[in-house]
């Protein structure tokens, strides 16, 4: 997995190449984290590429939710496959997360 | 135990057009295929690729291929090489997999004793379940799978996780 970061003002714009998951979660985060510390507060993450992710994948999510939040940020997620968006909704973090169709929609909801 | 469905084939018949996506369970062969890994997460996805392959060869659908057996195979095998084997790169974890026409069985084993899954209820309904960052590998497995079984806790010569996922048209 590989992820690129560019940041906007306070906007960040996160696309994820590959699968979210226990190998490469701390370094997603903490690259997030990074970039909330130097002053992003709307944070879109990009799944136009991503298979799949697992439970260490969704934790790293819900942490940084937690995180941006008490930042005064949100987090969005865009572009999800329907597969993915049944995972967000199996696990009822659809609850937690908005999901737009597309990067623009993310982005535009501001 | 896999549930024989009707096969609409008659023996050397062709398919329909219709029957060319979803071929006759009867038809797929049995594939069996075993891995031992270290307990290095790096090397899991190699691993998910090559089944994922075996169901998508063996007919099952685009979301059991994309979503149920990924997740639930990759939480399977991360429970092992984390909690099972604490994370000793010395202790190996053991993957059996089987596909057919009817289901696909992951056998997932480790060097710990385990644990006791009738006793672990992972739910969103946790009071803490949308705040911390781990806890919801059991509840996938559970959720993407149709069958979860484990001979822990105490489980004596290594722990031993079973998935089943019946295969559906």
């Amino acid at each position: 997995m590989s992820f690129n970061l560019n940041r906007n003002d306070d906007v960040l714009l996160v696309e994820v190449d590959g699968q979210l998951v226990v190998t490469n979660r701390q370094e997603f985060k903490q690259a997030i984290l990074d970039a909330v510390e130097q002053g992003a507060r709307t944070v879109v993450i990009d799944f136009a590429r991503t298979g799949y992710i697992d439970s260490s994948g969704l934790g790293a999510l819900v942490s940084l939710s937690k995180r941006v939040r008490d930042a005064g940020g949100d987090i969005r997620l865009a572009a999800l496959h329907d597969d993915l968006r049944t995972l967000f909704e199996l696990t009822r973090l659809d609850q937690l997360f908005p999901l737009y169709a597309t990067r623009a929609d993310a982005l535009a909801a501001r | 135990m896999a549930i024989r469905l009707p096969c609409r084939y008659t023996r050397g018949g062709a398919p329909s057009m219709t029957d060319r996506s979803t071929p006759c369970p009867a038809a797929i062969p049995s594939i069996m295929r075993r891995w031992t890994l270290a307990s290095d997460p790096t090397l899991i996805e190699p691993v998910i690729d090559s089944i994922v392959a075996l169901c998508v060869a063996a007919g099952f659908s685009e979301r059991h291929c994309r979503l149920n057996v990924p997740v639930a195979i990759t939480e399977a095998l991360v429970n092992a090489m984390l909690c099972g084997n604490e994370r000793d790169p010395s202790r190996s974890v053991q993957v059996r997999v089987e596909v057919d026409g009817y289901a696909l069985r992951v056998e997932v084993a480790d060097e710990g004793r385990g644990f006791d899954l009738a006793t672990l209820h992972q739910s969103p309904d946790e009071a803490d379940w949308f705040e911390r960052d781990d806890g919801r590998g059991v509840f996938l497995m559970r959720t993407l799978m149709d069958g979860v079984e484990s001979n822990g806790p105490d489980a004596v010569g290594g722990h031993c996780v079973r998935l089943t996922l019946q295969r559906t048209s």
